[in-house]
């Protein structure tokens, strides 16, 4: 077997990629669970079955899509630009530690006027941590993915000082948590007894818009080429540094709305371990929805459910919580590994010999 | 099928293949010793693919070589020249750090070259030898493109060379240095050294070679003695079907000034961009204004000017009478400004983007609804009708640009900007690496709408193209731009002085004199 370059990009190998990844990472999960005694189809069940079993279960699913799919949509623009925006965790954790304190401030607040107040200072907060990215990068040309990155520890550091400090509850028996929030500081759930919360319809609502965006407006176009080739986006005239402050500050609003959805939603209240790395996840859900709406809408609810999926090996197998974060990095990596044969192919030895003595 | 004669080199029927096209189709020549023998053809004929067989960069599929009469599998560029083989490449391989005598060491085993004393004075010989002039001492990036080749070429014989392979040599050079790198050559085909001369300049190939083999679509299409060859007879043989060329186009009407550069200074942005000092020019509405240079002479730079993607320190720019130095590439656009840049794929395409794309990379000035909304059927339409007119060979509006040859992009390309009905049109480059027959058809096209009274900048290295399009001519060198001047007044000769950056007094006023 050789590697050897295609004519021409595989459409084909473009959808079919991230299905192969995907079969690739149950074998080698189901490897993984024979190695450790556990009976390997039966802990596939319990991790990618089981969760989503009942109508419960697909209803926690849409809590666990609602966060990944807003920073997604966010970094869906950004990449398509090849703007490399790694820092969607930490505008999510800015944006979670702002619109807490804010929702701390209206605890005593009612009127229609707080939960939009309560948005806007999430998405505020995302979008200032983001305009640090910006800042570095239109006006020192930085790259975007160490700062972000760096802007990630500081985001979950500052978190952690604040509910260890200024935002912890005074009645909490020392615990590093803020106060459990007031009620009406809480988004709307759907449906009674069930989590899911109005935010995520925001986050379908958004989806529209990107798509929109993306195939029909000439910003959509802008960015595309802009991400194809810098010096032709030059040549053409569009303006490279307003769009680049334009994706990351959009980027960051997505990641603080993704992070209201989870304060002011399911969680209720400040914690050090609030985001579970959606902001990292996102990114596996963009790749791994190859750029495009529907297909990130898919690989949300694939990357929400190794969240579930975790949680239930966590109780029913008594294996380690980073079980998680194992299944959603053997995603990636196959993901990237079999992304080489939309440019590539695998040609038998022998079969490469023949075309060349056809051509004799 | 070999004559009684020895051979030097010897070619049987040499394949290779790369995947989705034939570069080289059962390819044989014969080269005798002491013969300057061409290989000509148009771009992407698969002239390169066989030099860099012959040298052993590339290997052969199938086929077979000839050595001085003994068969010879050649392993490696370090195997080639052992044999005696020197290659001179299009893009030369030296270290700009460096002085000529380390970059030649650089390339010998110090068994050869012994200490750099000696080598030195062996460079010193060899250029005596030859008419090699080069001062071993001196640092590689002062020095000129054609000398920096003379140091290539020196490098190739201070061993024991029997064949030297030059790609495309005059590309990068000046007619003078040209009619000198032809003397040299000659007198290395007299001492014994077999030649192959690459190119698809017809007039250098008679002038020249003993010899040629001519390559078509990765084929020998023929081989014939240049100098009892006419070269329509080559022409036809390099390009096909026999194709009507036209060689004289009817002059313009110069009107009103559209576009003016005043004094213009622009310092570089980095270590490898040109000062562009004290531009003056003037372009008016029907005529084809021609600036010749050899390439990084500040001709990026004064097209990047224009664009608007670069501003200027000092000077003015002025578009139908406006200062236009602090606007953008849009504002420009709008007021009727078309740009033609010269790399096709990445400034001018986007490969990977369809035609419809590709169009609306800069017709989205005037097809772009309210809120940047668009309306795709009619930037496809509009695609299609580039397509149409300007006989663009794709499978449709939906093909991706890279999947178009470098002459159908460009076509394409000049298609999108003439559409826009441009009153100034920047075109650099318009026709490099076009076959003819796209060449004719673009260069008609500009005629066309100088015509129409748009006013055109063609920056071009190609000497031909400039003297059969333009209405007045001039040079850049060196980021300055030579006197401008009617083109009848401007001899090969004057024109090649100024590509040196001699703008002399006495030069000028010989233009003058002659107005």
């Amino acid at each position: 077997m050789r590697i050897e370059k295609r004519l021409q990009d595989s459409q084909l190998m473009v959808y079919l990629s991230p299905l192969i990844a995907l079969l690739l990472t149950l074998i080698s999960g189901a490897l993984l669970f024979a190695l450790l005694g556990r009976p390997p189809l039966g802990s596939l069940y319990t991790f990618f079955i089981a969760p989503i079993s009942d109508l419960y279960g697909l209803s926690e699913l849409a809590v666990k899509v609602t966060p990944l799919l807003l920073c997604a949509i966010g970094l869906t623009l950004c990449f398509k630009a090849k703007i490399w925006n790694i820092g969607a965790e930490g505008q999510f954790v800015f944006g979670a530690l702002i619109g807490g304190a804010v929702t701390l401030q209206l605890a005593e607040s009612e009127g229609i006027w707080v939960l939009p107040v309560i948005i806007a200072s999430g998405a505020l907060a995302g979008m200032a941590w983001a305009a640090i990215a910006a800042l570095l990068l239109t006006r020192f040309n930085a790259n975007e993915i160490l700062t972000t990155i760096m802007l990630n520890y500081i985001a979950v550091n500052l978190l952690l000082w604040a509910v260890h400090g200024p935002l912890k509850d005074p009645e909490g028996l020392n615990f590093p948590e803020s106060a459990l929030f007031a009620s009406q500081t809480l988004l709307p759930v759907l449906f009674e007894d069930y989590r899911v919360s109005i935010a995520i319809f925001i986050a379908l609502f958004m989806l529209v818009v990107i798509w929109v965006v993306l195939t029909r407006t000439l910003l959509g176009f802008q960015l595309r080429v802009m991400g194809e080739n810098h010096n032709a986006a030059r040549f053409a005239g569009f303006k490279g540094k307003s769009l680049i402050w334009l994706l990351l500050l959009f980027s960051g609003a997505m990641a603080g709305v993704a992070a209201i959805s989870e304060t002011n939603g399911p969680v209720g209240q400040l914690i050090p371990t609030l985001s579970l790395g959606y902001g990292y996840a996102a990114i596996i859900v963009v790749f791994m929805g190859r750029m495009h709406p529907l297909g990130i809408l898919l690989a949300s609810c694939l990357l929400g459910l190794t969240y579930l999926g975790g949680e239930m090996a966590q109780i029913d197998q008594g294996l380690p919580k980073s079980i998680t974060g194992l299944f959603q990095g053997m995603l990636l990596f196959y993901l990237l590994a079999c992304d080489l044969l939309i440019s590539y192919r695998l040609v038998p030895k022998s079969r490469a010999q023949k075309t060349a003595a056809i051509t004799q | 099928m070999s004559e009684n004669k020895a051979m030097r080199l010897e070619l049987l029927s040499l394949t290779k293949t790369y995947p989705g096209c034939i570069a080289n189709d059962a390819v044989s020549l014969q080269v005798a010793p002491g013969e300057i023998h061409a290989l000509l053809g148009e771009n992407g004929a698969g002239k390169s693919t066989l030099m860099k067989m012959i040298y052993g960069v590339v290997k052969p599929d199938a086929g077979q070589m000839t050595w001085n009469d003994r068969e010879v599998n050649i392993t490696g560029p370090a195997h080639a020249r052992q044999l005696g083989m020197g290659m001179v490449f299009q893009h030369f391989s030296l270290f700009e750090t460096l002085t000529v005598t380390e970059n030649i060491a650089l390339y010998l085993t110090p068994a050869e070259y012994g200490t750099l004393d000696l080598l030195r004075a062996r460079i010193i010989a060899v250029g005596d030898e030859y008419g090699l002039a080069i001062n071993p001492d001196r640092l590689v990036h002062s020095l000129s493109v054609g000398e920096q080749q003379r140091v290539e070429i020196i490098r190739c014989l201070l061993q024991d060379i029997q064949l030297l392979i030059l790609d495309e040599p005059t590309a990068v050079l000046t007619p003078p240095e040209v009619a000198q790198l032809i003397e040299v050559l000659k007198k290395l085909a007299r001492k014994g050294c077999s030649i192959l001369f690459i190119s698809h300049k017809l007039h250098e190939v008679n002038a020249l070679c003993d010899k040629a083999t001519i390559l078509r679509g990765g084929k020998v299409t023929g081989t014939c003695i240049p100098r009892e060859t006419s070269p329509a007879e080559m022409a036809r043989l390099m390009l096909g079907d026999e194709l009507e060329l036209q060689d004289t186009m009817p002059a313009g009407n110069a009107g009103e000034c559209l576009l003016a550069l005043n004094h213009i200074d622009v310092k570089p942005r980095d270590a490898f961009a040109i000062h562009l000092q004290d531009i003056q020019l003037q372009l008016h509405a029907g005529e084809i204004l021609g600036l010749a240079g050899v390439a990084g002479n500040g001709q990026d730079e004064l097209v990047d000017l224009i664009n608007g993607e670069l501003g200027s320190d000092s000077g003015s720019l002025i578009l139908h009478g406006k200062d236009i130095g602090n606007t953008g590439v849009q504002e420009r656009r709008n007021m009727g400004l078309g740009v033609v840049p010269a790399d096709r794929i990445g400034r001018g395409a986007l490969g990977n983007m369809s035609l419809t794309e590709n169009n609306l990379l800069t017709s989205y000035i005037n097809q772009t609804g309210k809120f940047g909304w668009l309306n795709w059927p009619a930037i496809k339409a509009r695609a299609t009708e580039i397509i149409a007119t300007y006989k663009v060979k794709a499978t449709g509006a939906n093909a991706s640009a890279k999947s178009l040859s470098g002459g159908n992009l460009q076509k394409f390309i000049i298609g999108r900007e003439i559409l826009q009905n441009p009153n100034v049109l920047v075109c650099f480059h318009p026709t490099w690496g076009v076959d003819v027959g796209a060449a004719n058809l673009i260069h008609q096209e500009l005629i066309k709408l100088r015509d129409t009274g748009a006013a055109i900048l063609v920056i071009s290295e190609d000497l031909d193209e400039l003297y059969l399009l333009a209405d007045r001519l001039g040079a850049l060198c060196g980021g300055r731009l030579s006197p401008l001047a009617a083109k009848a007044n401007v001899p090969l000769a004057q024109l090649g002085q100024w590509m040196t950056g001699d703008f002399g007094s006495h030069a000028s006023q010989e233009v003058a004199h002659a107005h």
